[in-house]
């Protein structure tokens, strides 16, 4: 893992209470005496207690499934934001003959979805000050979020782009002075107002990857395009028949937990 | 040790009724002998309301009608039974009239108690007797009008009760008469398992047959060996009973409550004796079923479904972890002639039984955020005719009513 | 103010491995057993089913199965002389949460440590001298035996079902086993699992240099598994998410697939989640614990008195309850005197990347405990004289997964972006394998845990500060041990390797492992250990502390078989003595 970002460790705090989904209506008599042990919670003593004595609880449709990125327009970024970010995208990761470039592969949909959620405002992450200096080794100190990182940066980055290249801005850069913004960002010869580019070359880099390897659930890796690339399965969960086939391409295309819905051809 | 005093009561309990005695009704054996009948008639399932007293009533009951709402039977004098006299009691189990001559319905299987012996009857008032009286009243009846009106089931008796205790067979060896009483009186298994007509009454030609109750099938309990339990061994079925599991089957849903709340606790000799009663009823139900092709487009979308979703527990042969994950190839179950129960654990995932034989009680995912309709469908469909199997296909309109019915939002594809 | 409950007998802190291990052994004797879990009820079919556990992102990535660090976290620094600050993301390791504990989401790595390790110092002062060691080690022996240990070591697999290959048989060496472990009484509980193409090619180099590889104990079952309370395990399916995951068809040992289930059939058992306990009180005397106090979800203060306490936590938040609590004496720096927070210690990791043409090695079948090892340069298996530095590791082709995102490794000299980034990870990928060394780390003076004076958690109590630092003996033996690695390596003829020894200052950043330990460590003597050798307190005599937090310095192994071994081994002391007659087994 890189390390750079106190931003790498999102965390989306899902509720892993059973009690936060919805009871079906009308339980069937025998279901609903099979699920004593449920109703056998209590708060007497504490945010939840399970007796014993009933059996491992459990109720119908319980699960914490992720719910699927939606395609439409952007919900974080300004659309100037978010062309700049499919521009940079495209040209960390892009495309050639066989694969889709980071912008087609959804990886600026999927930044845009991560930001404006538990990742970008950093939910869940120890935020409280003092915010002092850091040696390396001790990681990243810093009060601001992702997204705030994100907004900062992309208008400093528009700003030096329209005041160096005539009013262009980075979307509208030839690919080849893109690449020399980004090596600038890169190796820290590029300061954007004032303060090294370095840092959000880093979570970008590293936010991209995750869009490009990620489950399509989340907007990226769209058609599984990276998976297929590499030759990785996606969300396969049995490989007793090929754990001794050795050398040998594991042929079945990759599956995403999002299902058919995004696109995942299936294993014959 | 507890199976040993247990074993002792029996005994002791059986030569008393043989002598002719009334029992008596504060002697250990007695008290002990109606607590091993309540739960062979598993009174608890519908008497105790999850998370309420024991016997406390107020358990729903959903009926093809309407609710009903299991009474209170702990011996509490003003909202219990504790003012019935033994007679009152034995009526209301036997013939479905309670206390001040009303009517019960027959949710409270009296179609089936009338078989019980008095002496057992008896017994299980002995043992409520001795538990906590709960002052809880019970509006039981939750019915709309005109299914409310209690006096209408003296013309539903006389359609579908036949009153009268068990009659042993005497051709046939004591150990299959106990069994056949056990499961045409206690244990009540046809009440799910056979048939019923339009009013509710048992279809007694297609006798455990199967039949859809409370959005379940209750499968085919007849020699068939394709649909029924025509290939378990004695063995077999009295595993089954006792852990909720063999080779060809793991109880879940309704059958799940039973095994764990009666079967698990009868005694092997028992359990047994149900086995034997059960492996001579004659094969029953609909005749070998034409396989769905499997060149259909339902069948191929199925088995890719199958091995990327199902696989990995249930095995691409379909034969299931023994004591683990349940078998599908060549087992009843999945060749029912309705495929409600596979839809449904499908949709809303499934805990199978925990016993003390075999304490795992794993449980299914529900799949109904993952797989739309016609998903479910074709995998219930491949699953049914698959690896030799034979069942008809299943639709994605009956998944949509089965969702619909679970009362759940669809948020898959 | 905390709103008394009813007293139970026995509390436990922390549903995980060791609490779940004690809450069936102590309900199954009768007792009633509260557990107090700080995080969710987790189980297979509702939190981690296998439609939607292979999730990457999620899990390995943003850590759903970890404890927040808004709830709780510690603040680092590498030497006193810095200024402590807070982890504000996890990074290298992974702290766990709720019913389940790390045993929920760990790799299943099932390593009994070596007979040595437990009289590490008697055993490396008398082989090498006392001035081998360096002057600011602080190593001890653990105050019990391997051989006292085996029955409990055992007594763990056999829950687990452990799949392995015996080395030594009641002192019989095995073919295709560990030949250097400590004897065992009786086989593993099932055989070892299927290996990969990039183990078998390793274990053959290995061979052919000489050395004696076998198959990773591993608890990702090779076969279904019934253990001895009735439980069943499924077989495993080498799907490749187990660390940092939850197992989606019950063919990984947890909790949840090994104990759980016939626990909460006890009635005599009740677990609270969502509750968070702050406080274990004490009696006027200080010398018996009365009560824990918790918070639960809504802000609520509640008082659990009990008979017993059993403080199960994670290492790290088992130190600092005993801190918070006042409980022992805190370790002090400056005088070495003190016990609790003393001899924290970690783990030193360091791997071989290595890229090969025409090999196709699908490394993502996998599973967490797959791969083929050897134990040759494990403990004091090799001679040190030559070497000047004490300590070892295994190290194998142990790879248990290739998930893309934290597992597409480019060759050296690749840039991190652009079209040749992109062609490197596509050329590569299925032909890159990473084998590994699992190396000891000892405890040193300078190495430890205490409050933080700045830093609080969401109830204004310190955080746990961690001051710690690789120190030159085991920069020495990860440069070695790494060393010894790429030669096996390269002898499956790579087109190229790249060596990551671990070099330089500890790092709080880079993930590395999870295996914290020490900081109410074990022993002989109060003056140096926090507790005795059945894990009791040494001031509070119905106190009994597990986990990692036991060890006195880490050895090169995996730690939770011997966690698992060492808490059978102290609730044997409870039945036999402690029940019989309440109060200190040992007298200091």
């Amino acid at each position: 893992m890189s390390a750079n970002s106190a931003a790498v460790n999102a965390i989306s705090c899902r509720s892993a209470d059973l009690h936060a989904r919805p009871t079906p209506k009308l339980p069937s008599r025998r279901a609903l005496l099979a699920s004593t042990a449920l109703l056998l919670v209590t708060q007497t003593a504490g945010a939840r207690t399970l007796a014993g004595g009933t059996g491992m609880p459990w109720r119908p449709f319980a699960g914490d499934p992720p719910q699927a990125v939606e395609p439409g327009p952007w919900v974080f970024f300004t659309p100037e934001e978010g062309a700049a970010v499919e521009a940079l995208v495209d040209r960390l990761i892009p495309p050639d003959a066989e694969t889709a470039g980071g912008k087609d592969c959804g990886c600026a949909v999927f930044i845009d979805r991560q930001l404006a959620g538990a990742y970008g405002s950093a939910r869940g992450l120890y935020m409280s000050p003092p915010f002092l200096q850091a040696t390396p080794e001790q990681g990243l100190q810093a009060p601001s979020t992702p997204a705030q990182l994100y907004h900062r940066m992309l208008v400093a980055l528009d700003a030096f782009c329209r005041a160096t290249y005539a009013g262009n801005p980075f979307a509208q850069l030839p690919d080849g002075e893109k690449d020399r913004i980004i090596t600038g960002m890169e190796n820290g010869s590029l300061q954007l107002q004032g303060t090294s580019a370095t840092p959000f070359f880093e979570i970008l880099l590293q936010d991209t990857r995750y869009g490009f390897f990620a489950d399509p659930v989340y907007g990226g890796n769209r058609d599984m395009a990276a998976w297929k690339m590499i030759g990785f399965p996606g969300a396969r969960y049995d490989y007793r028949d090929w754990v001794e086939r050795y050398n040998e391409r594991y042929p079945h295309p990759p599956i995403s937990i999002a299902g058919r819905n995004a696109g995942s051809p299936l294993h014959p | 040790m507890r199976c040993m005093l247990l074993g002792c009561a029996l005994v002791l309990f059986a030569s008393a009724a043989a002598r002719g005695q009334y029992p008596d009704k504060q002697a250990f054996e007695v008290i002990e002998h109606g607590r091993y009948m309540a739960t062979a008639a598993d009174c608890t399932a519908c008497h105790t309301a999850p998370g309420g007293k024991p016997f406390a009533g107020g358990g729903a009951l959903e009926t093809p009608f309407g609710t009903l709402l299991a009474p209170n039977i702990t011996p509490d004098i003003g909202t219990g039974i504790g003012g019935w006299t033994d007679d009152q009691f034995v009526e209301a189990v036997r013939t479905g009239i309670g206390h001040g001559g009303i009517h019960l319905y027959p949710a409270m299987p009296y179609t089936y108690y009338t078989k019980l012996t008095r002496e057992d009857v008896i017994a299980i008032r002995a043992y409520l007797d001795t538990v906590e009286p709960v002052g809880n009243l019970v509006q039981a009846n939750q019915l709309p009008f005109p299914f409310n009106q209690r006096e209408a089931m003296v013309g539903w008796n006389a359609l579908y009760f036949t009153p009268g205790e068990f009659k042993p067979d005497p051709g046939k060896p004591a150990e299959w008469n106990r069994g056949a009483y056990l499961v045409e009186a206690a244990e009540h298994c046809g009440l799910c398992h056979t048939p019923k007509n339009a009013m509710g009454g048992d279809e007694n030609s297609q006798a455990m047959q199967g039949s859809v109750l409370q959005n379940w099938y209750a499968p085919n309990l007849t020699g068939s060996r394709r649909l029924g339990i025509g290939d378990w061994t004695v063995d077999d079925i009295a595993l089954y009973l006792k852990t909720g599991r063999n080779s060809y089957d793991t109880a879940s849903g309704p059958m799940a409550d039973a095994v764990m709340h009666s079967t698990s606790h009868l005694t092997d000799a028992d359990l047994r004796a149900i086995a034997v009663y059960l492996k001579d009823l004659p094969p029953g139900g609909s005749g070998p079923a034409q396989p769905v092709s499997q060149q259909d487009p339902a069948m191929q979308q199925g088995q890719a479904i199958y091995n990327n979703r199902c696989a990995a527990c249930h095995t691409v042969a379909g034969i299931g972890i023994v004591a683990l994950f349940p078998r599908l190839s060549g087992t009843p179950l999945v060749q029912q002639s309705q495929a409600t129960s596979l839809i449904r654990v499908v949709l809303e995932g499934s805990r199978a039984v925990a016993t003390d034989a075999a304490p795992t009680g794993p449980a299914m995912p529900s799949f109904a955020w993952q797989l739309s309709d016609a998903d479910v469908a074709a995998v219930v469909t491949y699953i049914r005719n698959a690896w030799g199997n034979a069942a008809s296909a299943v639709s994605a309109g009956e998944v949509a009513n089965m969702r619909q019915t679970l009362h759940r939002d669809a948020q898959a594809p | 103010m905390a709103t008394k409950l009813p007293a139970t007998e026995i509390v436990i802190i922390g549903l995980g491995w060791t609490g779940s291990i004690i809450a069936e052994s102590m309900t199954k004797a009768g007792f009633n057993v509260v557990a107090i879990e700080r995080g969710p009820w987790r189980d297979t079919a509702t939190d981690f089913p296998p439609s939607y556990a292979p999730d990457e992102l999620r899990y390995a990535v943003q850590h759903d199965l970890f404890v927040r660090p808004a709830q709780t976290t510690l603040t680092f620094r590498n030497n006193p002389n810095q200024t402590a600050l807070p982890i504000r993301t996890w990074g290298s390791f992974l702290l766990p949460n709720g019913v389940g504990g790390a045993g929920v989401h760990w790799n299943a790595q099932t390593w009994r440590f070596l007979p040595t390790d437990f009289v590490l110092k008697t055993h490396l002062t008398q082989r090498y001298g006392a001035k081998f060691l360096p002057a600011d080690m602080t190593i001890q022996d653990w105050g019990v035996t391997y051989d006292e240990l085996e029955p409990h070591f055992d007594a763990f697999e056999y829950l687990c079902g452990t799949s392995g290959t015996a080395g030594n048989l009641k002192g019989q060496k095995q073919p295709f086993g560990n030949p250097f472990e400590g004897p065992r009484s009786r086989p593993y509980p099932t055989p070892a699992q299927k290996q990969p193409y990039g183990p078998v090619l390793w274990a053959e180099a290995a061979k052919e240099m000489g050395h004696s590889p076998f198959p990773q104990p591993s608890g990702n079952l090779s076969q279904a598994y019934t253990n001895p309370l009735g439980v069943t395990l499924g077989p495993c399916t080498y799907c490749g998410f187990c660390e940092r995951f939850g197992c989606g068809n019950y063919s990984k040992a947890s909790p949840q697939t090994t104990i759980l289930p016939v626990l909460m059939r006890r009635t005599n058992f009740e677990a609270r989640t969502g509750c968070e306990v702050t406080r274990i009180k004490l009696d006027n005397s200080g010398k018996r614990a009365t009560a824990v106090t918790y918070i639960d979800t809504q802000g609520r203060e509640w008082e659990q008195p009990a008979e017993m306490v059993f403080l199960c936590a994670f290492q790290m938040f088992n130190v600092q309850l005993l801190l918070l609590s006042g409980i022992g004496q805190p370790y002090d720096l400056n005088t070495g005197q003190g016990v609790i927070g003393r001899n924290y210690s970690y783990q030193v990791t360091s791997s071989v990347q290595a890229f090969f043409d025409n090999k196709i090695f699908n490394p993502f079948i996998a599973s967490g405990a797959i791969g083929m090892c050897i134990d040759d340069y494990n403990g004091d298996n090799f001679d040190h004289g030559p070497y000047g530095f004490v300590g070892g590791g295994y190290m194998g082709m142990v790879q248990p997964n290739a998930r893309p995102i934290e597992a597409t490794p480019t060759p050296p000299g690749t840039p991190q972006w652009g079209a040749a980034w992109k062609k490197a990870v596509k050329d590569n990928y299925l032909s890159t394998i990473l084998p590994s060394v699992h190396g000891s780390c000892y405890s040193y003076r300078d190495c430890y845990l205490d409050l933080d004076p700045t830093y609080k958690d969401r109830f204004g109590r310190p955080l746990m500060r961690l001051t710690f630092d690789f120190h030159e003996n085991e920069l020495k033996m990860s440069q070695f041990l790494t060393d010894r690695l790429a030669e096996i390596v390269q002898r499956m003829a790579p087109r190229q390797i790249a060596k990551l020894p671990r070099t330089g200052h500890y790092s709080i950043v880079p993930y590395q492992t999870t295996h914290t330990c020490g900081g109410a460590i074990m022993g002989t003597d109060p003056k140096t250990s926090a507790l005795n050798r059945y894990l009791q307190s040494w001031d509070v005599h119905n106190l009994f502390v597990t986990g990692a937090t036991n060890f006195p310095q880490n050895a090169g192994y995996n730690p939770t078989g011997t966690i698992g071994a060492l808490t059978y081994w102290s609730l044997d002391a409870i039945h036999k003595q402690y029940l019989k007659n309440p109060g200190p087994l040992v007298h200091a």
